[in-house]
């Protein structure tokens, strides 16, 4: 009876966490089946250097070259902000707050991540693109450099949080060694532990880059969404996932478009994996170099 | 114990069944425009007749439509005419598309309320939007940029815009993309040299409404067509509507209904 019992309940167990199996696989199919059709319409390299999308008219051109480039713009951009901020404020928590500023710093850090992205557009549309537009002088503050600034806080708890895991994992013997051998703390940070949590920390950024690609309603609401190259960060951009949230619900479905926007998201689905493995795989590295095992 | 709990779920599922039982469902689906005509209707509707149950959902013309022809609800919402690709595909799969339209709604072109600019040309509007203009002193207003709004392009204001305004020519590149009739009015707020254009229910105090051709977008010029951007909006249904869903209709389109119309921002028809 007994077993029986320990068995079934594994069973269950089980099947709850294949599920997410279940599910990732459903999305890849789904993706697959609906994006690759766009290739009937246009080749791969119409469609990713095509310069003009224009999808609604007749005859429509789907070049998505503007939105691949506003994601990486803003990506880029939200970089810039997030990695100083993250893994500074990781190694000030980690070798200099106190306990009460950890105890406090740490939570705090933590809600930035619980926020809804749609409260963060908000304050982007309201606060940080007017003020923008007023002290850059520019004819609208909905663009690049504010949607990078809004993703780069977005993603702060993401590589703050994981960096500083990376600090902690590092053997304490590291640091006593150093020490010993005479190190002051600056050198011992900089030449040993940094060097030591390296890869944890890139996994980090990468996490963050993940974190970055695939946020929509933010973007859809500060980027400005013009279709254009972008020349500047001062400029509007369109990334791509505003375009698919913009455009979904109003297409005709089975239409040319609906499988267009269907391939987009499977080209951001293979970028966001293909970061998540190479984040993977470096951290896996680095936790063999340090012997934590797996 | 295991005994029990099974009779109160069966008790409970049966319950459930007999309390939905007797009453008519009406499933609605579509666009996000349509969306507040259909719940201050359905509302006031299902007071009136407790007896029937309407559920609605957003997800845009092209979902509800779409819908439809799948048989997973009663009525699509739609603020654009059905294409020509979903008609064909509605008679393959046996749906007869049937259009009804429910409200007139207006697209007022608004401007930040410190332009100087009251009035523009149906031309004017035409070249601001296709790129040919790209400053207001080109249009008698100060030597400024202008930011040019305009909704997603698969959105029914935009297609409808896009129709009434630009006669399908491309709107510029650089104009800037926003999802939704408040994004935009938001903007236009925000922004001293913008130009957009909304629904006439979205007009706030906080902008400025232009006249087109010195007409004044306002719902009796909506009503009588006068005003050059006027579209219908429409809801749809497979055959003639019958039961519970002709009755919904019914009241829609009667005097209270279209009052509702009105309460909604739209244009009512009566």
């Amino acid at each position: 009876m007994r077993k029986n019992k320990d068995q079934i309940y594994q069973k269950i167990f089980a099947i709850l966490a294949f599920s997410s199996l279940l599910f990732l696989t459903g999305i890849i199919v789904v993706l697959f089946k609906e994006g690759l059709p766009i290739l009937d319409s246009v080749s791969i390299r119409e469609f990713i250097t095509g310069t003009f999308w224009y999808p609604t008219y007749d005859p429509p051109e789907f070049g998505i070259l503007p939105l691949l480039l506003g994601t990486l713009w803003v990506s880029f951009g939200a970089l810039l902000v997030c990695v100083p901020i993250g893994i500074g404020a990781a190694l000030y928590l980690h070798e200099l707050a106190s306990y009460r500023q950890r105890a406090i710093l740490k939570p705090v850090i933590e809600i930035l991540a619980s926020i809804p992205s749609i409260i963060y557009g908000f304050f982007g549309m309201i606060v940080v693109a007017p003020f923008i537009q007023k002290v850059l002088d520019l004819p609208t503050g909905l663009c690049a450099l504010t949607a990078s600034l809004i993703l780069g806080i977005m993603a702060v708890p993401t590589v703050c949080s994981l960096s500083e895991d990376a600090l902690s994992f590092v053997p304490k013997s590291f640091r006593e060694a150093a020490f010993a051998l005479g190190a002051n703390r600056w050198q011992t940070l900089t030449r040993v532990i940094i060097p030591a949590a390296g890869s944890g920390i890139s996994t980090a950024i990468i996490l963050g880059m993940s974190r970055v690609v695939g946020e929509t309603m933010t973007v859809l609401m500060v980027a400005g969404g013009a279709a254009v190259i972008p020349s500047s960060f001062l400029v509007p951009v369109r990334p791509m996932t505003a375009t698919i949230a913009a455009e979904m619900g109003e297409t005709v479905v089975g239409s040319t478009h609906y499988y267009a926007l269907f391939a987009i998201g499977l080209l951001l689905f293979l970028a966001t994996m293909a970061l998540n493995v190479i984040a993977e795989v470096i951290s896996r590295r680095y936790r063999l170099k340090l012997g934590l095992g797996r | 114990m295991k005994k029990i709990i099974n009779v109160v779920i069966l008790a409970l599922l049966l319950g459930a069944n007999l309390m939905a039982a007797g009453k008519e469902k009406i499933r609605m689906e579509g666009s996000t425009t349509v969306l507040p005509i259909a719940q201050i209707t359905a509302e006031e509707f299902m007071n009136i007749h407790p007896d029937v149950v309407i559920s609605i959902q957003g997800g845009g013309s092209g979902v509800g439509i779409a819908s439809l022809i799948d048989g997973t609800c009663d009525i699509a919402n739609a603020s654009r005419a059905m294409k020509e690709a979903e008609i064909k595909n509605a008679i393959a799969k046996g749906v007869d598309p049937v259009a009804h339209i429910v409200a007139m709604d207006g697209i007022a072109v608004i401007v930040h309320p410190s332009n100087k600019i009251n009035n523009l040309s149906r031309a004017e509007i035409k070249k601001i939007y296709t790129g040919k203009i790209s400053n207001w002193k080109e249009v008698g207003g100060p030597d400024q940029k202008i930011v040019v709004l305009s909704r997603d392009v698969a959105s029914g204001t935009y297609e409808a815009f896009n129709k009434l305004a630009l006669n399908d020519e491309k709107v510029r590149r650089d104009a800037l993309l926003n999802a939704s009739n408040k994004a935009i009015a938001a903007a236009v707020e925000k922004t001293p040299g913008a130009i957009g254009y909304v629904g006439i229910g979205y007009i706030t105090p906080q902008v400025k409404a232009l006249t087109v051709d010195d007409i004044a977008c306002t719902r009796a010029n909506v009503v009588a067509k006068i005003y050059p951007y006027s579209r219908p909006l429409f809801m749809y249904t497979n055959g003639r509507p019958t039961g519970a869903v002709k009755r919904y209709f019914d009241f829609l389109l009667s005097k209270e209904g279209q009052a509702l119309v009105t309460e909604a921002g739209f244009v009512g028809l009566k």
